[in-house]
Order: structure tokens, then sequence, then C-alpha cells
């Protein structure tokens, strides 16, 4: 799932400093699975910026609302009712998508990104979110023991490990694994280790960002 | 590996005469002043074979390597100029090597570079475009087969004829796969590769002892790297803060019984004893001699380790 | 007189504390039974665990004029469903950290632990948080409430 976190308040706070009302809008989907920017976590905002709002003479007005997702024009839509300008701004608590959208959908209203989308991601545990995928568009973790090393590696490296690698530990910090320690342990462990020896592909980042922003047309599914 | 040579590189040349090849380091500055380069220059010429220039080394932004090394050729050096894999992509990479060796480099040594984050531009985005395997099969291939990555042909008089040079390191993790990652690269058309500095004997001695079994050493130069310790401090700091490292205590104790004044030249002692046992060691070609900021040293030590006169072949 | 002056001399603390069933709240009744003294300022919200305590419950208790909250819960190692008081904490932990993001006290919030046979020290903390609260003053939040 897409993984994301709250921008620091102060931040947050600079985006209505000079606004009377504005509304929280959460999303259900990722956000809400990693505890960002759900029903919770906007009910917390909106508590906060009208407990800070109170300190001044002029209360914030700050009203709640989350959608199912917002990266679905069908629920966009859902939310008409909060708009023509009901709002001096809108605070999408979804990944950078929701505001997008909203603002797509609701041109004439202020929209402002609340959350910062991270990445592509799983949790260790409860609270513990890392990063396992950079969405290159063309998946070869087969070839790796299951492990990516395009988004897992500092320097996406399909040869490793660096001279860097040390104790299981990439060189950038000691909070990082070395996944090609974890590679190579795998490939050991597998015997698989003759394969291994093959100079691996060059990658073709077309089909990552580099060959432009990328879209997926269905013709099956259109209507 | 002896027969017909490759390139004009001196270096190749002494490796393929069976001499016991020196080569050397020089760190470009942080500014526009050729003469820091010429500076170190003077200390190299004469001692070593061919020069290491390195590319924006710990990433820090330095005078372009590809610029220094020509700065070093015309002072009498030969460069082995240096590139890593961070700060540009396939494009920039070939263009470079072509320049390189339009301008009569010889020697090209591929790195994957150490990550932004440790240099003086941590918020820069990187570029790991292709890695130093892939990389070093490029240039191969751009030199043997007269192709780029895209597969257009470069005409036969055009070809970038350049020394392939990468680095082993036999210290860093997982241990052992540390002469699998040697053999990538050997596999990859590398023609010569050069340590990191050695401090772990009895562990180098295993790396090598299992590079030479696959058969390694046939295919491609090893040169050992040496970086003598100038002090107890340098010592430990590298100990303990120097990843893909290993400092045995035993260093530590030999240069807490000598005088702070006296450490240095205890340092080019040890160094030289450790390039002693180089030469004697199957499968190592020469050494590399890693005296950062400290240039000025390698007359003594190329001196105290009888590694100078240097064959001009 | 201003304005401000005479909401500091009409004013008393208002605090309300999460207690855990187990504990807290047992703990308050003893001390109620052993007629022990405790500000009268302290509104009791009894919860099955401080498990249960979450952070927008003390930010609508804020929002609807309380000075302080603190949750009391069973002493570390005896939580009934095992570590509901360590969440507690965690969550009042990071409470503070956002109160101080939006230009409030962090001692405002706390994090108590004591058990059932403890009504002495409950009446102890009553006494202590409200002291506590009465000395940092109004809640920001109601520097201009109007009288």
């Amino acid at each position: 799932m897409i993984i994301a976190e709250r921008k620091p308040m102060e931040e947050i706070k600079g985006f209505v400093a000079d606004k009377k009302k504005v509304c929280v809008i959460g999303c259900r989907g990722c956000v809400t699975v990693c505890n960002a920017g759900g029903t919770k976590e906007v009910e917390v905002l909106a508590s906060l910026l009208r407990l800070d709002s109170s300190k001044n003479d002029s209360p914030l007005q700050v009203d709640e609302f989350t959608l199912e997702r917002q990266c679905d024009p069908e629920y966009i839509d859902e939310v008409s009712h909060l708009m023509d300008k009901r709002y001096d701004a809108i605070l999408s608590m979804a990944c950078s998508i929701g505001p997008q959208f909203l603002s797509r959908r609701y041109p004439a209203e202020r929209v402002y990104p609340v959350l910062n989308t991270c990445f592509l991601g799983g949790a260790l545990a409860h609270g513990i979110w890392a990063e396992h995928c950079q969405a290159c568009g063309n998946c070869i973790i087969h070839k790796f023991g299951g492990l990516c090393p395009i988004s897992r590696c500092s320097k996406s490296l399909l040869n490793g490990p660096c001279g860097g690698s040390s104790g299981g530990k990439c060189e950038v910090s000691k909070e990082i694994d070395c996944v090609w320690q974890l590679i190579v342990e795998k490939i050991l462990q597998e015997g698989k280790m003759d394969d291994f020896m093959k100079i691996d592909l060059v990658k073709d980042w077309r089909s990552s960002r580099d060959g432009g922003p990328r879209k997926i047309v269905r013709q099956e599914l259109l209507k | 590996m002896s027969g017909n040579l490759k390139t004009q590189s001196n270096l190749e040349k002494i490796l393929t005469s069976g001499n016991f090849a020196v080569t050397g380091e020089l760190g470009p500055p942080r500014s526009a002043r050729k003469s820091d380069v010429t500076e170190k220059a003077k200390h190299l010429v004469g001692n070593v074979d061919s020069v290491n220039v390195t590319d924006n080394q710990t990433a820090v932004v330095r005078m372009s390597s590809l610029a220094a090394s020509l700065i070093a050729q015309q002072n009498g050096l030969e460069a082995n100029m240096q590139m890593v894999c961070r700060d540009r992509n396939r494009i920039a990479m070939q263009s470079d090597i072509l320049g390189a060796a339009a301008l009569g480099i010889n020697n090209l040594l591929i790195l994957s570079g150490d990550h932004q984050t440790f240099g003086d531009h941590p918020e820069a985005k990187n570029v790991y475009d292709l890695d130093s395997i892939n990389l070093i099969r490029a240039l191969k291939n751009m030199r043997d087969e007269g192709r780029l990555m895209s597969g257009q042909e470069i005409p036969e008089d055009g070809r970038p004829k350049l020394f392939i040079g990468a680095a082993y390191n036999p210290f860093a993790d997982p241990e052992d796969y540390r002469v699998i990652r040697a053999a990538k690269k050997v596999e990859a058309g590398v023609d010569f590769m050069q340590s990191q500095c050695i401090y772990d004997m009895a562990r180098f001695r295993k790396f090598m002892a299992k590079a030479v079994e696959m058969g390694l050493t046939e295919k491609c130069y090893f040169l050992a790297g040496v970086t003598p310790l100038k002090s107890l401090g340098m010592a430990k700091y590298m100990k303990n803060n120097v990843p893909g490292i290993t400092m045995p205590d035993s260093y530590i104790e030999r240069l807490k019984g000598v005088a702070k004044d006296k450490q240095a030249e205890e340092g080019i002692k040890m160094a030289s004893e450790q390039i002693q046992e180089f030469k004697e060691m199957k499968g190592i070609s020469g050494v590399h001699l890693m005296l950062v900021e400290w240039e000025h040293m390698v007359p003594t030590i190329v001196k105290e380790a009888k590694l100078v006169p240097r064959p001009q072949l | 007189m201003t304005a401000e002056l005479a909401v500091n001399i009409a004013w008393e603390p208002k605090i309300i504390a999460f207690c855990c069933q187990y504990c807290a709240y047992s703990a308050a009744d003893m001390a109620g039974s052993m007629r022990l003294q405790y500000p009268t300022d302290v509104e009791i919200v009894l919860i099955p665990c401080t498990g249960r305590f979450d952070v927008i419950l003390a930010l609508r208790a804020m929002e609807k004029g309380a000075d302080g909250v603190y949750v009391a819960g069973c002493l570390e190692g005896n939580c009934h469903f095992l570590d509901g008081n360590i969440r507690a904490r965690k969550r009042v932990n990071f409470l503070k950290g956002e109160l101080k993001n939006i230009g409030f006290e962090p001692e405002r919030i706390e994090m108590f632990n004591l058990s059932a046979s403890q009504g002495p020290r409950f009446a102890e903390i009553a006494r202590d948080f409200t002291n506590r609260i009465t000395e940092l003053g109004p809640s920001p939040a109601k520097k201009v409430r109007n009288f």
C-alpha cells in the first residue's frame, strides 16, 4: 500500500493561518491502514486545529469528513455537498492523489495536502512501515530470492552488495538492512549461486517513471 | 593474460610484462585550482605506474576526474580515471568514456560510488542507472565489440581503448560472497582490480587463496590496497568508523607502543612490511597506494618498500 | 479589572481523569470511603482499561474546556489486559508532543500508575495534578472566554 505520514503541524498551521472555515477530508484506503489519514486521524487533526485556533480571537471552524477512497472519481463525487466555496480550504488527508483528484473535480476549491506521501511499503509490525517497492513497472524479485534490490538497495544495484555493506547493514544508515546481504544469504541457502554468477540484466527504466508519467488503459473495462 | 595489448596503457604494459605494479591515488581539489593537482602530481611522478584520479570521492564535489586526469597526464603521470555510477546515467557515462579516450586517457576505473548521504550535498538526487558491473560490461563492449549500449556501432578507429579497472573489497560483508562478487566483475570484463585498504592480512590471504583457486587471477590482475597508518588515532578511527575495513588489534597495539611523533614512521614501516608480503603473495600483481592528502609521503614509502625505480617500458 | 484578571480570579481548574476500573477507579472509591480529601476539580471518567484511552478522548475533553487531563491505570506489569497501560502511556506521550505543536503545555496531560489498594495515592495524585494545573493556569484555549 501507499505509506504516508502527516505533515509537521507547523506546515499545516501555515495552510489554515488566514482561514475561517476549513474541512478535513480523510480517506479509507491505504492511509487508513497506515494510520495516517483515516477517520481517526481526521478527528485528531481537526481537534488539534480547533484547539490551536481557540487561543485566538476568532476560532477556526474545522469540519470533518472521511470518504471511501480519494483516488476514485465516484467517491470524489460524494463530497460535492461540501464544496461550492463552503470552506476557505479543503485539507485532504489522503496520499497526494487525493488532493489532486479533489482539485480536478472541484477546481474552484483551495485544496491542501496534509500528508506527505512517502513510499510503497508494508507494515513490519504495527507502527513500523518499510519501503518494499519503487513501482519500476517490471518486477524482477523472483531473480533475487524474492527481495527487491531496486527499492531496498540504497543504490538500486542489480549486482550487489557494494563495498559499503557491513554487518548486514547499509552504508547509508545502520537503520537500513543491506538487502543484498539478505539476497546473498537466501541464494547461498538455496544453493543457487551458479545462476547468480550470471551478469544480470541492465535495467530498462522505461517502465519506471523515467519513461514519463505512466498510464494503464484496459479496453475491456472501458464503458 | 599476456600477448597483444588492448590499450596504450602504461599500467597494462607493466602488468603484462610481469612487473610488480605500483599505482597511486590523487584526489582533485574542491576548487578550479590547477596547481593543487600539479603539486600532488610532483610527489607521484616516477614513483607510480599510474595514478587513480578520484571521481567526487565520498560524494563531495571536486574538480571532475576527467579534467584532473588530463592535468595529471600533462604533468608526467598516467591517469587511471575513476568513474562512479552515482552521478551519471548511461548516456553521460558512455559520453564521458568516449571523451576520456579521445583525450588520451588509457585507464578507467569503475565504482558504484559512495552514497551521497556521506557527502557535502546529501540533498542531491542520485542516479545509479547502471551498477558498476553493468558499466564494466558496457565499457568492454564499447572497446572490444565496438558497440554502444544501444547497439549502435562505434567505428573501428573510434573505439575507446581503455584498460578497465574496478575495486574489490575482501572485508565488506557478507564475507563468503566477496570473492564471488569479484568473480562477477571478472566475468563482466574487468582487466585489473584494486582493493580497499588492507590491514587484516589473515582475511586477505584467505580471500586471495579462493580467488586463485577460482582462476580469477588468471583473467584479471589483482592489486593490493595499502594505506599507511599516520597515527594511533587514525587506526582507531578506521577500526570503528569506516564500513568495509577491518583493523586487527595487533596494529593498534603496535602503534600504542610507539611515541606519538614516531607513529607515522612506524606506520610507513608497517605498510612496507605488508608490501613485501604482497610481492610474494600468489595472485597479487601489484600494490595500490592510497595516501590521501598525504601524497608527499609516497616517495618515502616506495623507497622504504623498494618499489623504485619504476620500470620504463 | 482586566478581563484576564477577572478570569483568573474566578477560575478553578477543570480536570478530567480517565480511570481504569481495575485500579485507579477502585482506588478512588477507597479514597472516598477513607474520607481522604482531594480536590473536587477532578472529574472521573470510568474506562474498562487504560488501553481504551484514546488521544481523541483527551482532545475532546480539552476542546470542551478541560484545563488538564490525566490517565490513571494499573502498575506496569499488572494490567488486567496485559499491556493496556503501556499502550496508554505511549498515547499520552504522543499527545504531549501534539499539544506542544499547538502551543499548549505538554504537562496538561499525564499518565499515572497505581493499584486498587492505593486510596491515599489516588488522593495524592489528584492533589498534585490539580496543583500542577493551577500553577499552569487556565488552558490556552480559554483565554478569550466571554463572561
